[in-house]
């Protein structure tokens, strides 16, 4: 294989892991905080149209990742209200997110079906972007991109370098003893996920702005459900989302390209790469009970009221 | 000011009303949506909820698309009575019509409807479970979580589906559609009455539905179920064994899901295409839920959630309302109906601010002793 | 300077706190004055805990007065409180176990100091109160008796005026518990207040200065408990003399449970590994296993009860059938019944009526018939239980978690007796449950003994375990103690072995 072949299929890989890069990790703080919740895929959704939408009418790019930031805390903060302030099941609530942000997307992006916005193109950085092989392949990305990367590093500080950071790995294990000593339980929950949906929301506007910059029903394909298996594949870990992120992409990139490799299997079971590799890496991770118990946060998934 | 307070005791009143007023906030929250999208709300309520079951060939349209949605949340709400989260019926679903399917397909020129029929709900049911059977065993010897690995299986199906219809079932004299033949009369249910579409699969539905609530009240398996839902330690301590639950939860779910979509392919569709349910499946989550995981309570909510999908198709022919609306409506219903959930446990009292008392009490109550 | 001596350090005045079901404090006044230890006495459920709670602003009264050195405060959050200089020792440690002692240690602390940099500040103030901990060992890898001086250093850190203890001894054995009086006496001589809640009476006496005593909410009487006797206190902490129980020398028949050489590796990360645990329980005795909490009780009894498999057939021996491998249901079917320590949500489930929580663990005896439930023999069942075991509940029907501590116990306690075992396996029988309701357990358990069953009791009460058993073992580090003749033994030397200084004697017994 060639330099040429090569460097779109590991800068298409990039793109492809960006928008999980941000969902999971979104989806790992919100976890780390005892929170549940399994609505990412409603809140990629809603943040798709909600970005592409504002985009297409303001033709500032900007403005639509802010909307779909905005649009995918919108949900979270239903999902926190309905969880956190009413006690509802997490589980159920979470599906229930997920089921709404799908109708909802539907709903809200029936005029924009068939338009186009002109996605998010990659910066070149001077100097560096014209060396030969590594330039393309490092340094010609799109500015979320590296954003990605450095919210990574960002939350790999947070999480273990900061004492809100402490906290929200407090609340997680024992949100009993938080409330003892005196913390905001319920609040620290919230923020916890309201972040989680800001990150949903964003990926999904990435999705629909830069990686293929047009609306289309159900466009996430189970990405949120992906960013969800690749929080337990991580064993609740920064370093290994962004690990995970990475493969998928890898996953769904290469199955784009193996027929043009001469892989002469059906495209249909190509496209099934990703859903049974999700799969296969859960099992992997799952199949000694100690790698959860040892690395799942204690509460997750746990109602907590400080009055009862 | 108001104030939530824990309930002694769950009350069961709030059990029964919780998913009515769950509806009526939904219509109020239709009746705004409406207005906001600069239509008359009276008319399209007319046209979405009354319209379409104004006769008899509407209301078996509704009992049609309800059979469905029946099953597959029956099945759903069983498993979810023992923490079993099995959220891929459209993927059992869509297995069951590749079997079911797929033996009418194989017995093409076999043309005795008694022996057909049943051999091909036989094979939709044991393609559903055989899909559930995945999540089930994974989860029991790998502990993987069957929310997710049941979910990423409905792709998996999907993909599956479309393979099929696009390459080796594909309908020779079908212009290139991908699509199958369509199937022999032999193959088709039974209708129940002229003039409407809805066949024998209702009733088999509404027995299951019968079935089911057997099952959950009065057998000591259903016990089981739900005492492993309500309290997992409680189970364990009692050694009801996790594993069987998890087993009997996903094959019920599967088998029934799968018998929906041979319905599905034997009966208003008769024939394999790339898509054959506008995602009852997931439908079928927020029914089991409305239905309050009870079997009866799953065919009423059913009848419910098709009427939401029939009234959206009328609405978008008559009144060019976006059908989509279909989906809102879903989504919120459930989401009314948890929160509605609420006062089952809680209730709300006005109650005086705290506030500290001035006066100090000297007096020392004493008891008797 | 008198003046300020005389003036009491914290005053409550009125303090009434209701909840839903029960009224938890009822115009409770109190005093404390600087130096002072005072206990706060009163049996479970007499609101002692909430009380405490609305001290160290985790809690607020619905009404009431709350003085600090004289001025009226409003104590809104933990935080306030330890602004004023009220720590707070909580009975059910709020420790985190994957953090470490450090860390802990700083998210109590209100200003924001660096877990590296408070390390030294932790060594220097444990090591100064003879309360020794390392502070970056994370706390899930410490034993109860080291998480209690994580809790009490915590508060140390603080210099506080006030130091609440809420149950401290309950995780101690009785050579830690004159440690921890020491280091109390001290801080007391230091002028800090002492806020001691106890219903153990004679830790009391020895102890504190005055007393406070609650009951149902209210209090009840003010006593100097130096000058009272056992008697008296109990009589104003229950309101009526103490109720005993009889436990009469019996010959113990043949073995029905033996265990031997059971060593189990436990699957939980933070759990205790069972190593080489031999014992015999036989018909009509009953056999006490103590020890502080953490030390292999929950890991044992799930390989009696059969919810971890022991492994080999013969490690787990009921009369002369081997059962080391079957599951719960199984062993019942054999004639075993268990009372688990976590009442709601394991020995009940809470949103089912009793009726349903009898067919929980009643199905073989006939409440089921072809796979069918008979509800009329399952309620009639469990009329019976609520019946002869004198359960405060509406009827049959009423969802578990509406009863109290005690009622639950008593209709769980009742379930397993009346389902006819041949041995049973209790918990805690009286943990959380008030002195009437204890009583009533321990009789029942000791009929049940009359009548020729074996009865194994794991429990954390020494002085429950010395009135009704007739042999004690104790289990430490997930070892377990020769078993000797209750008669044959004492307090102290329980006590030392609860420290784990058994192994010496294990030769001895077996020579």
């Amino acid at each position: 294989m060639s330099a040429e072949q090569l460097i779109p299929i590991l800068a298409s890989t990039v793109g492809a892991a960006t928008p999980l890069v941000y969902a999971s990790l979104g989806e790992l703080v919100v976890e780390r905080a005892g929170v549940l919740n399994l609505g990412v895929e409603g809140m990629m959704l809603v943040g798709a149209i909600a970005g592409f939408a504002v985009a297409s009418q303001t033709g500032s790019l900007t403005l639509g990742f802010a909307a779909g930031m905005l649009a995918g805390m919108a949900l979270s903060l239903l999902f926190a209200f309905l969880t956190l302030t009413l006690q509802t099941n997490q589980v159920a609530t979470g599906l229930a997110l997920t089921l709404f942000g799908v109708g909802l997307s539907a709903f809200a992006g029936r005029e924009f079906v068939g338009t186009v916005v002109n996605g998010l193109k990659g910066v070149s950085i001077p100097g560096l972007s014209d060396i030969p092989f590594l330039g393309p392949l490092l340094f010609r990305f799109d500015i979320l991109v590296y954003l990605s990367l450095a919210l990574f590093v960002a939350m790999q500080w947070f999480l273990n370098r900061t004492r809100a950071g402490l906290l929200v790995r407090a609340v997680g294990e024992s949100p009993q003893s938080a409330h003892s000593i005196g913390y905001p339980v319920i609040l620290i929950r919230y923020l916890a996920v309201l972040f989680g949906g800001a990150m949903s929301g964003l990926a999904g506007a990435y999705l629909s702005q830069a990686i293929t910059p047009m609306w289309v029903e159900g466009m996430t394909a189970g990405r949120g459900w992906i960013a969800l298996a690749l929080v337990v594949f991580a064993t609740w870990k920064p370093w290994r989302v962004v690990l995970g992120a990475y493969l998928f992409g890898g996953v769904t990139i290469l199955q784009l390209h193996a027929q043009g490799f001469g892989v002469s299997v059906p495209s249909e079971f190509l496209s099934m790469l990703p859903y049974v590799a999700t799969i296969v890496v859960l099992v992997i991770i799952c199949r000694d009970p100690k790698t959860i118990l040892l690395n799942q946060p204690v509460s997750l998934g746990q109602r907590y009221h400080p009055d009862a | 000011m108001l104030k939530l307070e824990p309930r002694a005791e769950p009350s069961r009143a709030m059990a029964y009303a919780s998913p009515l007023l769950a509806v009526v906030l939904t219509l109020v929250s239709g009746f705004l949506l409406f207005s906001l999208l600069g239509k008359d709300p009276v008319q399209a309520f007319t046209v979405f909820f009354l319209k379409p079951v104004s006769n008899a060939y509407g209301i078996g349209e509704l009992c049609l698309k309800a059979t469905p949605l029946t099953l597959c949340a029956l099945g759903l709400a069983l498993g979810y009575r023992a923490n079993v989260w099995n959220i891929g019926a459209e993927g059992q679903l869509t297995i069951g019509a590749i079997v079911g399917g797929g033996v009418a397909l194989w017995l093409h020129d076999f043309n005795n409807a008694w022996v057909l029929l049943p051999l091909m709900l036989v094979g939709g049911a044991l393609g559903g479970m055989a899909w559930a059977a995945i999540p089930a065993i994974l989860r029991n010897r790998f502990h993987t979580n069957e929310i997710l690995v049941s979910l990423m299986l409905v792709y998996v199906a999907k993909l599956l589906l479309s393979w099929l219809v696009h390459g080796p079932w594909r309908d020779p004299q079908g212009y290139n559609f991908p699509q199958s033949p369509m199937f022999h009369d032999a193959a088709m249910l039974p209708l129940l009455a002229e003039g409407i579409r809805t066949n024998i699969a209702f009733v088999i539905a509404l027995v299951l539905a019968a079935v089911s609530w057997v099952f959950a009240e009065k057998t000591f398996a259903g016990f089981r179920f739900k005492v492993a839902g309500l309290a997992p330690a409680a189970a364990s301590y009692a050694g009801f064994s996790e594993k069987r639950n998890v087993w009997l939860a996903l094959m019920i779910g599967g088998g029934a899901a799968g018998l929906a979509g041979i319905a599905e392919v034997a009966g208003p569709i008769g024939q394999l295409q790339p898509s054959i349910s506008p995602g009852y499946g997931f439908a079928a989550i927020i029914v089991a839920f409305v239905g309050r995981l009870h079997p009866i309570g799953v065919v009423l909510a059913a009848l419910l959630m098709s009427l939401l999908y029939i009234g959206g198709e009328t609405a978008q022919i008559q009144m060019a309302l976006p059908a989509a609306v279909t989906g809102v409506f879903q989504g919120m219903l459930l989401f009314y109906l948890l929160a509605a959930d609420l006062f089952i446990n809680f209730r709300l009292r006005w109650k005086p601010k705290p506030h500290a008392a001035t006066t100090p009490l000297t007096v020392v109550a004493k008891e008797p002793a | 300077m008198n003046d300020r001596v005389s003036m009491p350090r914290l005053q409550l005045r009125g303090i009434t706190k209701s909840y839903p079901a029960v009224v938890a404090n009822d115009r409770v006044d109190l005093e404390v004055r600087p130096g002072e230890i005072h206990a706060v006495l009163g049996e479970n459920g007499a609101g002692k805990s909430t009380l405490m709670k609305i001290i160290y602003g985790v809690t607020r009264p619905d009404a009431g007065e709350v003085l600090w050195e004289g001025r009226p405060v409003q104590i809104a959050s933990p935080a306030e409180a330890r602004r004023l200089g009220i720590g707070m020792v909580f009975q059910h440690f709020a420790l985190f176990e994957t953090l470490t002692v450090a860390e802990n240690i700083s998210l109590a602390l209100d200003d924001r100091i660096k877990p590296a940099k408070l390390a030294p500040r932790i060594r220097e103030v444990s090591e100064d109160y003879g309360l020794p901990i390392d502070p970056d060992r994370l706390v899930h890898s410490m034993s109860v008796g080291e998480r209690q001086r994580v809790e009490i250093v915590r508060c140390l850190l603080q210099s506080p005026k006030l130091l609440i203890m809420d149950e401290p001894t309950s995780v101690l054995t009785p050579q830690a518990v004159m440690k921890l009086f020491e280091t109390l006496r001290r801080l007391a001589a230091e002028g800090c207040s002492i806020l001691y809640i106890s219903h153990k009476l004679d830790e009391i006496q020895l102890l504190c200065d005055n007393a406070t005593v609650l009951r149902g909410g209210r209090v009840t009487g003010a006593a100097r408990p130096k000058q009272e006797t056992a008697e008296s206190l109990a009589k104003m902490m229950i309101g009526s003399d103490l109720p005993e129980c009889h436990l009469d020398a019996r010959e113990p028949g043949a073995p029905m449970l033996r265990i031997d050489r059971l060593t189990l590796k436990t699957l939980d990360p933070f759990g205790v590994t069972l190593r080489d645990v031999g014992l015999t329980v036989h018909a009509g005795e009953i056999v006490g296993i103590a020890g502080v909490s953490g030390n292999g009780q929950k890991e044992l009894l799930a390989a009696l009860s059969g919810e971890s498999p022991a492994g080999k057939p013969e490690t787990i021996m009921l009369g002369e059938l081997p059962a080391g491998h079957l599951d719960p249901a199984r062993r019942r079917d054999l004639g075993m019944g268990f009372v688990p320590e976590e009442r709601l949500g394991r020995g009940a489930v809470p949103a089912l009526s009793l009726a349903e929580n009898a067919l929980l663990t009643g199905s073989n005896r006939g409440m089921v018939q072809h796979g069918l439930i008979r509800h009329k023999v399952v309620r009639g069942f469990a009329r019976d239980v609520i019946t002869q075991f004198k359960v405060k509940a509406r009827n049959e029907q009423a969802a578990a978690s509406s009863l109290s501590g005690g009622n639950l116990q008593k209709f769980i306690v009742g379930r397993e007796t009346m389902l006819d075992p041949k041995i049973i396996v209790v918990a805690q029988p009286t943990w959380g449950v008030d002195v009437g309701a204890s009583m009533l357990i321990r009789q029942s358990l000791i009929d049940l003994r009359d009548r020729g069953v074996a009865v194994l009791v794991i429990s954390e009460e020494l002085d429950e375990l010395f009135m009704i058993c007739d042999r004690l073992a104790v289990i430490a580090e997930g070892r377990l103690s020769p078993a000797v003749p209750t008669s044959e033994t004492s307090i102290e030397k329980i006590g030392a072995w609860m420290g784990g200084q058994f192994k010496d004697t294990k030769g001895l017994a077996h020579a």
